[in-house]
């Protein structure tokens, strides 16, 4: 086994080769480049927490700005609501209005008119009873050659228009 | 590889061997012969800081390379902060270099290289390596917690509820299992790595061996053990991964206990 074969012989360079070596492995890599990589390392760490914590704070802005617009949203919606029904309200009281006025004015005109229509029913069965009046007379001298004075034929017309 | 009339020697491939002539490299008397393990050091090194190379742009939105780089950055950076806890940044360098550098050897050495003619060498198969890496991190524990808690790191020996009757024995079972913490440590890597390396080497003999002996022979048993070999070869990648891993952890947690005494 030449590990121990050898020892006798070859230590002292095996020994100094390596504290050579390794010293220079310990300075150089160990406190020379190991440094450098884990600051790298830092680095990117400490941006990717800072990237992630911006990230959450800009999701928890977008979820208040979400909720802030859903109630406002909600109550513009309400707003919106009360505002028809206070329109429809207006409109149907307005309607009612102007329906009330109208059956009004109608009504009144309606009388009028029936007032208006009794009073030429009036004149138009006077003027009947005139022109019966007058045929009676004709009639009464045509027939019997009687004359028949202007008020009996009159009376004679009224109470035969009377009776139906 | 094949030496002595056909015979395989499983343990040539951990021959350390000074390279390009420096055998006779000294310093104070000691020999510092750059060898191929001292190679595949320099080696793993070199590979390694090409590796953290990729991960040094900073951009934002990484490459392939940096993502690979942040990974193992991460895993290291995840495991102290679970193990030790905030105070474990402070120690982020020391075990990711520690990783990193036992991966890296352990990986580089199973690469199939011999087949362009280069000889990997897995450093991290000798215990004169992993018993001084280990005895750094232990090192390092020791200096922390006497630091840190001064004298007080001795009650690391007598665990929260230990029943006053129990206070002779304790102790010295709990400063036993401390002191076999660097042994552990440095042995169980280069075990895996030896035991790992010797089962292909040797299964790699059976293949040679026996397409020696004829095409009857070879076809049963060198199908059956390259097949092995594959599978084995997919497991050492795992091994070598989870034994870096390991050793990571285990620093982590000897780390911790210094660091958070109780």
């Amino acid at each position: 086994m030449p590990q121990i074969s050898q020892l006798a012989a070859t230590w002292a360079s095996q020994f100094f080769w390596l504290a050579l070596t390794f010293g220079i492995v310990f300075f150089v890599v160990g406190r020379g480049m190991l440094p450098m990589v884990q600051k790298t390392i830092d680095s990117r760490d400490r941006s990717v927490a800072a990237d992630l914590a911006a990230a959450s704070s800009a999701r928890d802005a977008a979820d208040k700005a979400e909720e802030a617009w859903r109630l406002r949203d909600q109550a513009n919606r309400e707003a919106a609501q009360t505002l028809v029904a206070e329109a429809r309200q207006r409109a149907t009281a307005a309607s009612a209005a102007t329906l009330a006025t109208a059956q009004a004015e109608q009504a009144q005109r309606v009388a009028a008119a029936e007032v208006d229509i009794k009073a030429a029913t009036a004149r138009v069965l006077g003027e009947i009873e005139a022109v019966a009046a007058e045929a009676t007379q004709d009639i009464v001298s045509r027939v019997s050659g009687a004359q028949v004075s202007v008020d009996e034929a009159r009376s004679a017309v009224q109470a035969a228009m009377a009776n139906g | 590889m094949a030496e002595g009339g056909g015979k395989i020697d499983p343990m040539h491939q951990f021959l350390v061997e000074p390279l390009f002539g420096t055998q006779n490299w000294s310093i104070a008397g000691y020999n510092i012969a750059f060898t191929n393990s001292a190679m595949w050091m320099v080696v793993a090194t070199i590979v390694l800081i090409g590796f953290m190379s990729l991960g040094t742009k900073g951009s934002v939105i990484p490459s392939r390379g940096q993502v690979m780089v942040e990974g193992a950055v991460r895993f290291i950076d995840n495991m102290l902060a679970q193990n030790i806890g905030p105070e474990g940044k402070r120690y982020v360098p020391y075990v990711f270099s520690l990783f990193m550098f036992i991966l890296f050897a352990n990986v580089l050495g199973l690469l199939p290289l011999g087949v362009v003619g280069v000889h990997p060498f897995t450093f991290t198969s000798h215990f004169t390596i992993t018993g001084v890496l280990a005895i750094l991190s232990f090192a390092i524990v020791l200096v922390v917690g006497f630091w840190r808690h001064g004298l007080h790191f001795f009650s690391l020996f007598v665990p929260h509820g230990t029943p006053w009757w129990l206070l002779p024995v304790i102790p010295l079972i709990e400063f036993v299992s401390f002191m076999v913490r660097p042994f552990s440590l440095g042995l169980r890597l280069f075990v895996a790595m030896t035991a790992g390396h010797i089962l292909l080497k040797v299964l790699a003999g059976f293949v040679v061996n026996a397409g020696n002996a004829g095409l009857g022979v070879g076809l049963l048993v060198g199908i059956p053990s390259f097949g092995l070999m594959v599978g084995i070869s997919a497991l050492e990648l795992l091994v070598a991964g989870i034994q870096a891993y390991v050793f990571a952890l285990l620093t982590s947690l000897y780390l911790n206990d210094a660091v958070n005494l109780h």
